[in-house]
């Protein structure tokens, strides 16, 4: 590895405050970091130790299996009209799931609309994650209970909501880290930039985590920036950008666990770019056979994140019959649970649809308020008279 | 001892960083240098660089920070230097920092202070004489704020920062160099009020921020004409005070709405449309309105043929009150 073995993070004599460092150390290693071939050979990394016990290493394998089911689920519940959209994070499994779980349980989350592996990881009820794509309402969990922000359809502007909460916690002196997910369409936006920029100023613990999965929507990376890569982007904002074979769910998980060391120490952001691919449509409303290849998607699945990890398992004989039947079975059961939560699920009352737009709403709608209200009123009373 | 709008808002803001320090302010050249009105002059000295810092130069980022802040428990007070150069946020403000606590159910309040001194007359170059209202008042989940005078500066963003909701808090730069004698601190109305800063039997004027004093002007020259002027500042754009400017009408007869911001589709017609609403049979004329041109804002050399003034308004009132 060419990187070093400790973020560098010197202290200086700059009149600004910053810190010296060689700058060449935030570009990122000409490979991206990657510790299990797909056969599940492991290759010993000394910058990027595994700490993970047997038990996590199973862990991480259900919940990629948890992830890739109840996605399927999701794309199923499209297809019999019961959500309206919905975007697929297969083959983004070892990316979401890796990362996430290498924060600790008070760190934030702050996700675009695909990370519903990071969402797992996070135990927020999946069903009401996709209350978004059903209608229903706009999210329906609780981001305090689970420290993980509302999904951000407005590419990458979720980035600065991380960042000024990561600011957050640095004034209030917790070592608290907030992370960031968003694409490589997501690079090209302003907002993660401004993120960065402040991130990189404010010394905010702060991660921003690119799932480069190669497609934004059908524009492909090659049209998405000149960039040797997305991680020297970094360099530019004086972030580390860092990179790592993104199907590979312990590379992610030690690349972002060295990230978050760093960020917990004071020491500032990271940028991370996983190398992954979108195995499915952008969306289900997407016909991805217009811009892309069988034989590309024939070769995307030889990558798969999830038989590299169960081959890794394997290797290691922490995996066997039994282990899969139960991932299976709470893979099924996490599935059924979504279906039966979000199957025909019922509206609310259209009447809260003024509840929360103010905390103090007194001027803003009242008549409205009543309109609705009779409008309700005279349909109910239409069909009591049919 | 007189002091200038941009005294009180500076005081209003030490005095909430004093009793919240949850309160923090953050912009271009807030810090160090006080702002380029000096309205944040000596807060950073009172209170460190990390309750009132300098940001980088990046608007989308200052209230994309600051909704972040907010989620984590802070009450953020962010500058956009100008009205032209909040543009690059338009995104973070109407896509999230008016919508979020809604997709919430409530769960997230974004207690976020936007201050933007906006309107020009003040000879400026091009994008620092905007008057971008209608944006922020069109946009649900907003609050938009304007104080017409010293102590409504002082006392409305005082009630700006102690909103849980977003409030868009304009400061008419032209009036930073108005002065008052009131003492500080005051409480005046709430926000919502409208309040009639002078009574009148003829024609009733609704004006807000730089406008104020204004219409208060064009009253004057009205009453040498024998003409009677009800002047009613409206304080808050959103919400709008519906049940005070419908009760001036109903006593007047007659609506004048002012502001420099273009007409096309500005506040006056909303306004307008209320009050056909609210007062269809006592009304003696149309509603008129006395604002900017539906062009862009002009060259500073030109902006006194562009910008509503006491003429503009005395017309309107000679025209409502021939029919």
């Amino acid at each position: 590895m060419s990187e070093p073995a400790t973020e560098p993070s010197a202290p200086t004599d700059r009149p600004d405050g910053a810190e010296e460092v060689d700058p060449l150390t935030f570009l990122p290693a000409d490979e991206p970091v990657h510790l299990v071939d797909a056969d599940g050979t492991y290759h010993e990394d000394p910058d990027h130790p595994l700490d993970l016990t047997d038990e996590q290493l199973r862990e991480l394998y259900r919940l990629m299996v948890v992830t890739r089911k109840v996605d399927r689920e999701a794309i199923n519940l499209q297809r019999q009209g019961q959500l309206g959209v919905y975007a697929s994070c297969m083959g983004q499994e070892a990316a979401q799931v890796g990362s996430a779980y290498a924060l600790g349980t008070d760190d934030w989350i702050f996700p675009s609309y695909r990370e519903l592996g990071a969402a797992l990881v996070r135990d927020v009820d999946a069903a009401g994650l996709l209350h978004l794509y059903r209608g229903t309402w706009l999210s329906d969990h609780d981001p305090y209970k689970h420290n993980f922000a509302l999904m951000a359809i407005p590419i990458g502007t979720q980035a600065l909501h991380a960042t000024g909460f990561a600011m957050g916690a640095r004034f209030d002196g917790k070592p608290i880290v907030a992370m960031t997910y968003f694409g490589d369409g997501g690079t090209s936006e302003g907002d993660p930039h401004e993120a960065m920029t402040f991130a990189g100023v404010m010394k905010s613990p702060v991660i921003f985590f690119v799932q480069n999965n190669q497609y934004a929507i059908s524009v492909p990376l090659a049209k998405q920036t000149a960039a040797p890569t997305l991680a020297h982007k970094a360099i530019g904002y004086g972030l580390p950008g860092r990179r790592c074979d993104g199907n590979d769910v312990l590379a992610t998980y030690a690349v972002t666990k060295r990230a978050v060391e760093r960020a917990r120490a004071g020491h500032g952001p990271t940028f991370i770019e996983a190398m992954t691919y979108r195995m499915e449509a952008h969306t289900t409303s997407d016909d991805p056979s217009r811009y892309r290849t069988k034989e590309e998607l024939d070769a995307a699945a030889l990558t798969d994140p999830l038989a590299r990890m169960r081959n890794y398992l394997t290797k290691r004989d922490l995996y066997d019959a039994e282990l899969e039947a139960a991932i299976d079975e709470q893979a099924k059961a996490t599935a059924t649970y979504v279906r039966a939560g979000i199957y025909d699920a019922p509206h609310g009352d259209p009447m809260e649809l003024f509840d929360h737009v103010y905390t103090d709403p007194r001027g803003h709608f009242e008549d409205q308020v009543e309109q609705l209200r009779a409008e309700l009123e005279g349909a109910g009373d239409a069909e009591g008279q049919g | 001892m007189a002091v200038t709008m941009a005294q009180a808002i500076n005081q209003a803001l030490k005095d909430a960083m004093s009793a919240d320090d949850r309160v923090l302010m953050f912009g271009e050249d807030v810090g160090r240098l006080g702002g380029v009105f000096r309205v944040t002059d000596g807060l950073q000295e009172m209170f460190g660089e990390e309750r009132c810092f300098d940001t980088p130069l990046a608007e989308s980022g200052i209230i994309g920070t600051a909704i972040g802040l907010a989620m984590y428990g802070y009450r953020p007070i962010a500058e956009m230097q100008f009205d032209g150069f909040t543009y690059p946020a338009f995104e973070q403000i109407v896509s999230h920092l008016a919508k979020m606590p809604n997709r919430s159910r409530g769960t997230v309040k974004l207690p976020v202070t936007v201050r933007i001194p906006f309107g020009g007359g003040i000879g400026a170059v091009e994008h620092h004489s905007e008057s971008p209202e209608a944006y922020w008042a069109h946009t649900a989940g907003l609050k938009v704020f304007t104080p017409g005078t010293p102590e409504d500066g002082y006392s409305m963003m005082r009630e700006s920062i102690e909103s849980d909701d977003p409030v868009i808090f304009l400061e008419p730069k032209r009036r930073y160099w108005m002065k008052s004698d009131q003492q500080l601190p005051v409480t005046t109305q709430p926000a919502r009020e409208a309040v009639v800063r002078r009574e009148g039997t003829d024609v009733s004027v609704f004006c807000y921020g730089p406008m104020v004093r204004t219409a208060l002007e064009a009253a004057d020259a009205a009453a040498d004409e024998g003409w009677s002027l009800e002047i009613v500042d409206l304080r808050s754009l959103a919400p709008l005070d519906t049940a005070s400017i419908v009760a001036s009408v109903k006593r007047t007869g007659r609506a004048i709405v002012v502001h420099e911001a273009a007409r096309n589709l500005g506040l006056g017609a909303e306004i307008a449309a209320r009050i056909q609403e609210g007062a269809f049979y006592h009304l003696e004329a149309p509603v008129l309105r006395a604002t900017g041109f539906d062009t862009p804002y002009p060259p500073a050399k030109l902006e006194e043929y562009w910008l509503p003034d006491v003429d503009r308004i005395l017309d309107a009132v000679e025209r409502s009150l021939a029919y």
